[in-house]
């Protein structure tokens, strides 16, 4: 059975005109929301996901305090319009479960919790809109939203979804594609070259995986560039607007990342 | 390997590459789905040599485009979405060279109407001898559209299609600057070809340049050729619209697609197959389930321009004016010799006039004399689905206006279909005296309701007529039998060793030995007809210590080397069977497998799948395994080899043991069948002598021999279908490939019935299959004993077919095989051959553990759809074997004819089935036949008794149905189709060539 919509046609294009190692637009938005102490708004094509961080402040229970280094807490949403079918996902959802527990597993060996024993971080994350590819838009969103709280890390992790149509490996899926082919998500630490994570739900044979491991780990390192300029322009607003505080005058032409 | 990017998707253009849209799924629930588009500007124009994109040089298109008296500097087409759905002869034909762009948008709209015309223009477009390019429209910036508010899908698609006609002019223009000081380069035209007015006149506003199919065609070279090609569509249709024009049409108008449906589930109109009457052009019937009987659709404006095999809705008449069948012969070409092709359709003509009034005479003078009998009437108030496609024909000869061969002037002619139940078709052809004697493939386009016959265009020639080849190909062609060579990856699934595979040595890492039995020590035969090479099925038995016996029946084990949803399984469930005509075999599966691999040659080890019962010396089942095997066949019998063994007391070997006790268990297995109600009809079954294999001439017809060895392998064959059917339906309930025989409607049998009781006195019981296989018994004439056949024959046809289901679709009451008189059945024992074997091994083999089920004969829905298509095919291969028999049966008569070179025809003993207002069918038995004989004179039709009475010389004779007569069997050409035809005549008891 073949399905509606060509993944993959004789072309060369994927359904949504892009070729096979062409990632999606990603957009960030590193302005401070509300009271969090670093957020980011992350969008990978039209996946969106907002990520707030708070902490490192005291551990409030005591079974969570750890003596030797802070607690990573992980808190999912997904807000009920992000999917094409409205629903309520609960808290207890077995996916939004996984995607907590895959997050803080991911991040913990990276944010350097040793440097502040018996406390904790509170990471939350919100799911504004999905099409494929959620579970990295969530990590790199994270790791953005640890550096904008000064959280020091040893590097920054950055995922992306690999997927092989037939024989043709593809990058950073949408929901239609990843309905369609088997997909891996890897995270890297592209410094290092360390691998983070690698998720897979579906089966793909052996040699496939080989390649689509590569593949998303270099698609990793492109990622990584634009997430670092991200946050290298967010700094250097902050401190242009610490500047331009001490003379007063209220800027109203923000960085274009700034503006909410 | 390509860079990885990421692709920037300006905000500024978030209306075009941004959509949401809601839908509704199966369930009923409101999905809002999110879709992105990124453009770009590196989808290329694939020009050769174009200095802005990139075109890789393989599959550009020439830099000049092609040469065209309208283009001086040379152009390109554009077709849009109809061209290919309306023209796709057109476009295939070799002739047609221009160099073509074809967009994503019109793939898309193709595919979302027509996949099997999508799928010939994806064939289309990997031919090496065609320029096509695919440009992806939908993703270039400029050439990119989005639907505007209240624009429909199609206005938005043909926008798309004008807008990037128009870019890719001035991408020409952009990309071939002029260069000082050098001539101005030439700058192709792209034109835009588009069967609609509307959109040719918006295009040609907005400055591009647009023609009409036939208009492009037209100033090509090779115009003659290709205009036969196009089809009819709105804008070049055959009738000469005429001023005067208000022509009275003679097609009532169908109703709306929602009056249908609406109707239909009111119950007040009904649906079905419309089956076009053989003997009779002006009426068809039309079964539907409301009735027993089907619907009678008399005279043209009531069939309403359905053609054989359409889906149909039908209107019943009030039950006063229901009707009996009709009486009489009327042949379409005999009745509209005259009619005039150019003409026909336009009331106002004089000719036309009178062949309404014929037609119309005839339907008549029928009506008068119906009475018995009365079915319902109606008449077709619309088309659910056509199922028209390219049709066999022969050029009526006589409708040339000019013979001239040399003549390249347009013509309108005939074309009349080889099936006798289909319409004549008129079509515009330059080649009319070219196609003369030719077998050509005719396709339908459409059928006004001013127009008396379809309109259709010519697609190919198949070559001379009574050439083997055209002959065996338009026999193809009109039973739809795929005879195609198996392409490469089929071939690519078959075991790379080849012709050197053998049963690998008996080990446990060898995966053929796994799950399988070393039977190679027993004594199995095979006993099959003479030649065969593809060898299904193999037998044995012994006697066990207990006094009871082992019998086995071995199976080709196909389905190790088939596996499910691979390409030649794919090829396999389509093709369906392998079909057997005269002088080839189209096979279902490569012949390495049929022929070779799975054929059970005796001497070498193969690999099967056995059935082993341990039987009671009555023949009684005491238990059955199933069991994935290794044999290796002792002898391979003919039927008369196998007869002669056994017979012959001085063999006293274990094998002739062996066929000997198959034999007798054989003959209790079919007294019990008997017992219980099997029926053992008949069908006529003639032998064709071939020459040598080379000539394939037929030097002689003679009828099939059946011998104690053939019911020997059916019985066994029967038992183990029956097993294997209880076995999958027991272990698949919902999903059980199963074949059924529903009891035949008694209304089936009423008029034979009849038959019998005035013209023999004999009374036909056919309340049960028991009570109708002894009232067979007993219709017997001491003086003539092919009468007991030939009734046989005729309450065969009086049946319904057998069928494929799958368990789980049709209640469990209905499961029964009425024929074989057996609870339940399946197909196992021939996987070679026949696809729904293959599916009842692979069950099979699940239901013993052996391998795991494919999750496709997990899924009712997949199952039934391919029974559907096997179903058909089997049909379709049962008529293309009988009407290649029928062929040759001809080419024999012929040949005899010449050889005794008397030139009077073959003379043969013949029974009357059946008697018409003008004239008699018989049935040659000798020749497995049947013929009309026609009287041209008046003559006295009794249709009360069945009999016919012509004048002669000494006084009158009367005829009726059952007699034998004599006939003299010519095969004329026919003047006008080239048709060669059967002709007979009576001999005796008179002489009919003066009536
Ligand atoms: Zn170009």
């Amino acid at each position: 059975m073949s399905s509606r919509v060509e993944i993959l046609n004789d072309g060369g294009y994927r359904s949504d005109g892009r070729r096979q190692f062409e990632l999606r637009e990603v957009t960030i938005n590193l302005a401070q929301q509300g009271h969090a102490d670093g957020s980011a708004i992350i969008t990978h094509g039209l996946t969106q996901v907002l990520v707030s961080v708070f902490g490192p402040r005291e551990a409030k229970m005591r079974s969570q305090t750890i003596h030797d280094r802070a607690n990573i807490n992980v808190d999912v949403n997904v807000a009920a319009f992000s999917a094409g079918e409205r629903r309520k996902r609960s808290r207890g959802d077995k996916r939004i479960l996984e995607i907590a527990s895959t997050l803080k597993s991911t991040f913990e060996p990276v944010v350097q919790t040793t440097l502040y024993p018996r406390s904790q971080i509170d990471v939350y994350v919100t799911v504004l809109q999905q099409d494929g590819g959620l579970l990295q838009t969530c990590i790199n969103g994270t790791t953005l939203a640890l550096i904008n709280a000064g959280i020091p890390m040893l590097d920054f992790v950055c995922a992306v979804t690999g997927g092989v149509h037939s024989t043709s490996p593809l990058l950073d899926l949408t929901t239609l594609e990843e309905n369609d082919v088997p997909h891996v998500t890897v995270a890297i630490m592209p410094k290092t070259g360390k691998v983070a994570l690698v998720t897979m739900e579906t089966r793909l044979h052996v040699d496939r995986f080989e390649e689509i491991f590569r593949l998303a780990g270099e698609a990793g390192k492109v990622l990584h560039r634009e997430m670092k300029s991200a946050v290298m322009g967010r700094t250097s607003a902050l401190v242009d607007a610490m500047g331009s505080q001490g003379t007063g005058i209220d800027r109203d032409g923000d960085e274009p990342m700034n503006t909410a | 390997m390509d860079q990885i990017t990421i692709k920037k998707r300006p905000r500024s253009e978030a209306v075009i590459t941004q959509r949401k849209f809601f839908k509704k799924t199966a369930r009923g629930k409101v999905i809002k789905v999110l879709r992105e588009r990124y453009l770009r500007d590196d989808v290329s124009c694939g020009i050769r040599g174009c200095i802005a994109c990139h075109s890789s040089l393989e599959h550009s298109l020439p830099a000049s485009g092609a040469p065209h008296p309208s283009f001086p500097n040379g152009h390109f087409v554009l077709p849009d979405t109809n061209i290919f759905l309306s023209q796709m002869d057109l476009m295939e034909a070799t002739l047609f060279t221009p160099p073509i762009i074809l967009l994503q948008t019109v793939m898309e709209e193709v595919r979302h109407r027509s996949l099997a015309l999508y799928n010939r223009l994806k064939a289309l477009t990997k031919t090496d001898d065609k320029k096509i390019w695919v440009f992806y429209n939908e993703y270039r910036s400029e050439t990119a559209v989005i639907r505007e508010e209240n624009e429909t899908p199609n206005d938005r698609n043909d926008r798309g299609i004008r807008k990037t006609t128009e870019w890719y002019n001035s991408h020409l223009q952009v990309t071939r600057p002029p260069i000082r000081g050098q001539a101005p380069p030439k700058i192709p035209a792209v034109v835009l070809l588009t069967e609609d007015v509307a959109n040719r006149q918006k295009a040609e506003s907005a400055g591009i340049t647009a023609f009409s199919m036939k208009r492009y065609v037209e100033s090509l070279p090779e115009a003659n050729q290709l205009l036969d090609l196009l089809a009819v569509t709105d804008s070049n249709g055959i009738e000469p619209t005429r001023a005067s024009g208000v022509r009275q049409p003679l097609y009532p108008e169908y109703l709306l697609t929602a009056t249908l449906a609406a109707g239909v589930k009111a119950g007040k109109l009904h649906q079905g197959y419309f089956n076009a009457n053989q003997y009779n052009y002006l009426e068809g019937s039309v079964p539907v389930p409301a009735f027993n009987k089907p619907v009678l659709l008399i005279g043209r404006e009531n069939m309403n321009r359905a053609v054989s095999g359409d889906i149909v809705v039908v209107e019943v008449f009030n039950e006063k004016e229901w009707k009996a069948p009709a009486d009489e012969v009327v042949d379409q070409d005999t009745t509209l010799k005259n009619d005039n092709a150019e003409e026909s359709g336009d009331e106002g003509e004089e000719s036309d006039g009178e062949m309404a009034a014929r037609e119309k005479r005839l339907v008549k003078f029928e009506e008068s004399a119906r009475s018995a009998e009365r079915q319902p009437t109606g008449r077709v108030v619309g088309i659910i689905k056509r199922n028209w496609r390219a049709y066999v024909c022969h050029i009526d000869s006589t409708s040339l206006t000019s013979l001239n061969a040399t003549s390249l002037a347009q013509q309108t002619v005939f074309a009349t279909p080889v099936s006798r139940l289909l319409p004549r078709i008129r079509l515009r052809t330059r080649q009319a005296p070219m196609l003369i004697g030719q077998k050509i493939l005719v396709t339908i386009d459409r059928w006004d309701i001013n127009s008396r016959y379809p309109e259709g265009h010519f697609v190919r020639s198949l070559g001379k007529v009574e050439s083997k080849e055209a002959e065996q190909e338009s026999l193809m062609l009109e039973f739809d039998v795929r005879y195609r060579p198996f392409g490469k990856a089929i071939l690519d699934c078959l075991p790379p060793e080849g012709e050197q595979w053998v049963v690998p040595l008996k080990d446990d890492v060898n995966p053929e030995w796994k799950n399988r039995e070393d039977l190679r020590q027993l004594l199995i035969c095979s006993i099959d007809p003479p030649g065969c090479q593809d060898i299904d099925d193999a037998l044995h038995a012994r006697p066990l210590p207990n006094g009871n016996i082992e019998a086995g029946v071995h199976i080709a084990d196909v389905s190790h080397f088939v596996h499910a949803d691979t390409p030649i399984d794919n090829e396999a469930a389509d093709r369906g069977t392998t079909v057997y005509l005269v002088d080839r075999r189209i096979d279902m599966l490569p012949s390495l497998l049929g022929t070779n691999l799975c054929s059970l040659r005796p001497f070498v080890e193969r690999l099967a799948f056995s059935a082993i019962w341990e039987l009671t010396p009555e023949a009684e089942i005491v238990n059955v395994r199933f069991t994935k095997s290794v044999i290796a066949s002792k002898a391979a019998f003919t039927y008369e080899e196998a007869q002669i063994r056994k017979d012959d007391p001085n063999q006293q070997d274990d094998l002739s043991h062996s066929i000997r006790l198959l034999n007798t268990l054989a003959k209790k297995l079919k007294e019990k069948r008997m017992k219980a109600g099997a029926l053992n009809l008949a069908s006529p079954e003639v032998k064709i002598y071939l020459d040598s294999s080379e000539s394939s001439d037929p030097i002689d017809v003679e009828q099939k021999e059946l011998r104690e060895t053939n019911s020997l392998v059916e019985e066994f064959m029967l038992l183990a279908n029956i097993s294997v059917a209880e076995k999958i339906q027991e272990t698949f309930p919902q999903t059980a490939v199963l074949r059924r025989h529903l009891p035949p409607p008694k209304a089936n049998f009423e008029k034979l019935q009849d038959i019998l009781m005035k013209r023999r006195g004999i009374k036909l019981d056919v309340s049960s299959s028991r009570a109708l296989a002894d009232s067979l018994d007993t219709c017997v004439d001491p003086q003539e004993p092919s009468f007991n056949t030939l009734v046989r024959i005729m309450a065969t046809r009086c049946m319904l077919s057998a069928e494929y289901f799958c368990s789980g679709s049709v209640a469990r009451d209905t499961f029964g095989h009425y024929g074989l008189a057996s609870a339940i059945y399946t197909h196992f024992t021939s996987p070679i051959r026949r696809y729904a074997d293959v599916l009842a091994h692979r069950q099979l083999a699940a239901a013993i553990g052996n391998s795991p089920l494919h999750p496709s004969l997990h899924s009712k829905s997949h199952v039934e759809h391919v029974m559907d298509v096997i179903n058909r095919r089997h049909r379709m291969a049962q008529m293309a074997g009988r009407a290649s028999v029928e062929f040759y049966v001809g080419l024999a008569l012929k040949g005899k004819n010449e050889r005794e070179a008397k030139g009077g025809g073959v003379k043969e003993e013949a029974f009357v089935i059946r008697t018409f207002r003008n004239g008699l069918s018989v049935f040659v038995s000798k020749l497995g036949i049947e013929g009309l004989v026609m009287f041209k004179k008046e003559i006295k039709f009794d249709a009360e008794n069945y009999t016919i009475t012509v004048p002669a010389p000494s006084g009158e004779v009367t005829i009726a149905v059952f007699d034998k007569v004599s006939v003299n069997i010519q095969v004329e050409k026919d003047k006008n189709t080239q048709r060669g035809k059967v002709k007979m005549s009576l001999m005796s008891p008179i002489d009919s060539s003066d009536l």
